[in-house]
């Protein structure tokens, strides 16, 4: 009896079903991904799948331009958000959690929905669909995940620094570009990676708002595997594995930062 | 030789936006070179002043020189001014070298000009060599330091310290008060410091400010406020006290205890009640028992007591704690009347005792407020009357002849305040905000709720915070009417 109780209350024993979700969820498709790349259709080991993807010149130009719209996105997100947050976290505002709260609300449709309706509203308005409706589609879907990091640095921040800093004399500006915006990098950082990542394999969002006139680097990887049927299998996996190579790259770049503590706190 | 005012704070004023005065009609000036010391339980209005003359909230009303010139709505980073912040507010994104050049290199000084006064600072402070270290990696004594030299590198002409050593363990908090005054010796800015240890006050400053409720209590140098205290609540607040309710029969004399004594002070009037102050250690005490020896061999029973004619009163000691340099010793009367008495010889619990307190060290105190609490009140359509944001009932033949809605005069004893442990069995609830130990009672200060102060007598022991019901019977509640 004594082992028993002993097996149910040990924390150990809780984490099987974690451990068992993670293997069959996360560790297994990776490794399945791994396989598939580095094999053709009879099981073989070759790197022909990664040498006809640098080979393809359309298949390139799709990686560059995803990423160019990524880093546009991740542009146009930052340009926006980090005002939007620094307004939030200093307002005289008595209820910040309101404007908070208005930020968050889209979040709880979800983004398929919300690509959808933004497709209508550019219908409604005679707007054309294409680059600019994708890049506004982008935006309007992450620009939450790039205000939320900065937005939490920002108010952790301590506010007798910046009193330290006009103390020292120091006006407006100077408070803001020597101890506000360095102390936010963190934040900064999180908000990058947060809306990056997410928007290199986006594939719904850009059928919806450009009619597949548009692919992008996710579309193409949806492709491989929905319309290439299993011969196409292979050569998916290996554009997976390119971009999550991508992906870890700039998750590196945010990691490299020394100070933990004073992370955004969505990453 | 009087020097020349740096700062001038002319009935200065903070409201804040719930209505709460922070700053009650303040006003103060300080001198070049001086240290002044603003002294204060937490809550009583000294940061916000220091944060008024910094710049960091600006003034409800009145206004504050610096050099005579009118600095009331200058932003903070104009103001010739430096702070040393209570948590220190070091940069942690700088290093220590790029923390204290911070205000110099905004003053756009060049490299070299920078590099010596940096270095020069942190020489002052103790830290040479410490320019490239992280400031997280300071112990909590080194990054006060720092924050001191980023402050006086800057050569202010006043340096504001907020409770500085506050978050440093006490042996650490000694060792910095004495290098804060050789600094002060060695730079000759003029210092507001502001602090809730009574201790530290007296030890480092020139002139100490008491501050409580959001106004300046009294302004003295250190032996001022310690030996002639203005009010109860400054006698009270610095060092010990023993302070008894008495009456001045006319000048240089005064009664309390049913007896009367000889005192130094005048001006008071003849026949009025004041407060009495005495300094346990100014009080002597000697064993009745001749027999009886103290702790101590060097005691000579017939040197204890001073000659001359001295009022004496009796009582038979307590308890007696041993404080170190001298003993602590509670004596009560047969009246039942306390004193806390300091002596370097022990009488053990038990041993009676004669007591005498010299004229001058009786400090007599103006009574602000005595025996009653007056407040405002309404009559009420149901035979209650209104005050202190409460309906309460009294004696129908008091409002007789007085209609709903009329104002009257309300009167309430301070012994007839009842006060109970549960509040819900008040008619109002509130907080114990004031403690005064008057030798046989209790003085305490109730604030309700709704932020009325009332005034206590009780033989009842509570603490500060302790949440109380608040009663009145209805014999006890006097109505007067207002004179038109």
């Amino acid at each position: 009896m004594k082992q028993l109780t002993e097996i149910t209350l040990s924390r150990r024993t809780w984490a099987w079903p974690y451990v068992l979700f993670l293997v069959l969820f996360v560790v297994l498709p990776l490794l399945l991904i791994i396989y598939y790349a580095f094999t053709n259709g009879q099981g073989d080991f070759t790197l022909y799948n990664f040498i006809r993807f640098f080979h393809t010149t359309e298949a390139v130009n799709t990686l560059i331009y995803s990423l160019a719209i990524a880093l546009i996105t991740t542009i146009i997100c930052l340009l926006l958000g980090y005002p939007a947050a620094y307004i939030m976290a200093t307002a005289e505002f008595k209820t910040p959690a309101v404007m908070a709260l208005l930020f968050i609300l889209p979040m709880w449709i979800n983004f398929l929905l919300r690509t959808i309706a933004t497709v209508e509203l550019f219908n409604m308005f005679g707007l054309p669909l294409g680059e600019g409706a994708l890049l506004f589609g982008m935006c309007y879907d992450y620009l939450p995940f790039m205000i939320y990091p900065i937005y939490n640095t920002l108010q952790k921040m301590d506010r007798s620094l910046i009193e330290a800093a006009e103390d020292l004399g120091a006006n407006k500006r100077e408070v803001f570009t020597k101890i506000i915006l360095p102390l936010s990098v963190p934040g900064i950082y999180s908000g990058i990676v947060m809306v990056f990542m997410p928007t290199v394999s986006t594939f719904a969002i850009a059928e919806l708002l450009t009619h597949n006139k548009i692919t992008l680097f996710g579309s193409l990887i949806q492709r491989s595997f929905g319309e290439g049927g299993i011969a196409m299998w292979n050569y998916g996996a290996a554009l997976s594995l390119i971009m999550l190579i991508i992906i870890a790259l700039t998750s590196f770049f945010d990691q490299g930062d020394k100070d933990d503590a004073q992370k955004g706190g969505l990453v | 030789m009087q020097k020349p005012t740096i700062i001038e704070v002319n009935h200065v004023s903070k409201q804040f936006a719930d209505g709460k005065f922070a700053l009650n009609d303040v006003s103060l000036s300080v001198q070049k070179g001086e240290f002044v010391t603003i002294l204060g339980p937490s809550g009583c209005g000294k940061t916000t002043l220091l944060r008024c003359i910094a710049g960091f909230q600006t003034v409800s009303s009145g206004d504050i020189l610096l050099n005579g010139e009118d600095v009331s709505q200058m932003p903070p980073h104009k103001r010739p001014v430096n702070t040393v912040f209570q948590k220190y507010a070091l940069f942690p994104h700088l290093n220590v070298f790029e923390n204290i050049a911070f205000g110099l290199k905004l003053k756009g000084f060049d490299r070299a000009t920078i590099n010596n006064k940096v270095k020069a600072a942190l020489k002052t402070v103790g830290l040479t060599d410490y320019e490239e270290r992280d400031v997280d990696s300071l112990s909590g004594g080194q990054q006060q330091r720092v924050a001191i030299a980023r402050a006086i590198v800057n050569q202010p002409e006043v340096l504001l310290l907020d409770e500085p050593l506050a978050a440093l363990d006490l042996k650490m908090r000694h060792d910095m008060q004495m290098e804060l005054k050789e600094m002060h010796k060695q730079l000759g800015i003029t210092f507001i410091y502001v602090t809730h240890d009574q201790e530290e006050a007296l030890t480092l400053s020139d002139r100490v400010v008491v501050m409580s409720e959001g106004k300046i209590q009294q302004i003295g140098t250190p032996t001022d406020v310690y030996n002639e205290p203005q009010n109860c609540f400054v006698a009270d607040f610095i060092g010990e006290s023993n302070i008894l309710s008495g009456r001045m029969i006319r000048d240089k004399r005064v009664e309390f205890m049913n007896l009367e004594f000889d005192c130094v002070d005048v001006g008071f009037g003849e026949d009025v009640p004041v407060d009495v102050v005495i300094r346990p250690e100014d009080i002597y005490i000697w064993a009745t028992d001749k027999t009886v020896q103290p702790s101590q061999t060097e005691y000579d029973p017939d040197d204890r007591v001073p000659k001359g004619k001295f009022t004496k009163w009796f009582g038979v000691v307590q308890s007696s704690i041993f404080k170190g340099v001298h003993y602590e010793m509670i004596v009560k009367t047969s009246d039942g009347f306390e004193f806390m008495v300091q002596d370097y010889h022990e009488f053990v619990s038990g041993t009676e005792v004669g007591m005498l307190v010299k004229p001058e060290d009786i400090q007599i105190v103006k009574k602000e407020h005595y025996i009653y609490n007056y407040f405002d009140g309404e009559v009420q359509k149901n035979g209650k009357v209104r005050f202190v944001d409460a309906d309460w009932d009294v004696l129908p033949e008091r409002i007789e002849g007085k209609n709903p809605g009329e104002k009257v005069r309300v009167r309430v004893a301070f012994r007839a305040i009842d006060l109970q442990d549960h509040e819900e069995e008040g008619t109002l609830s509130g907080e114990v905000h004031f403690i005064l130990f008057k030798g046989n009672h209790y003085h305490l200060t109730i604030r309700t709720d709704e932020g009325n102060d009332l005034y206590v007598n009780t033989n009842d022991v509570w603490d500060d915070g302790d949440r109380v019901g608040i009663v009145i019977h209805p014999e006890d509640i006097l109505i007067d009417s207002l004179a038109n």
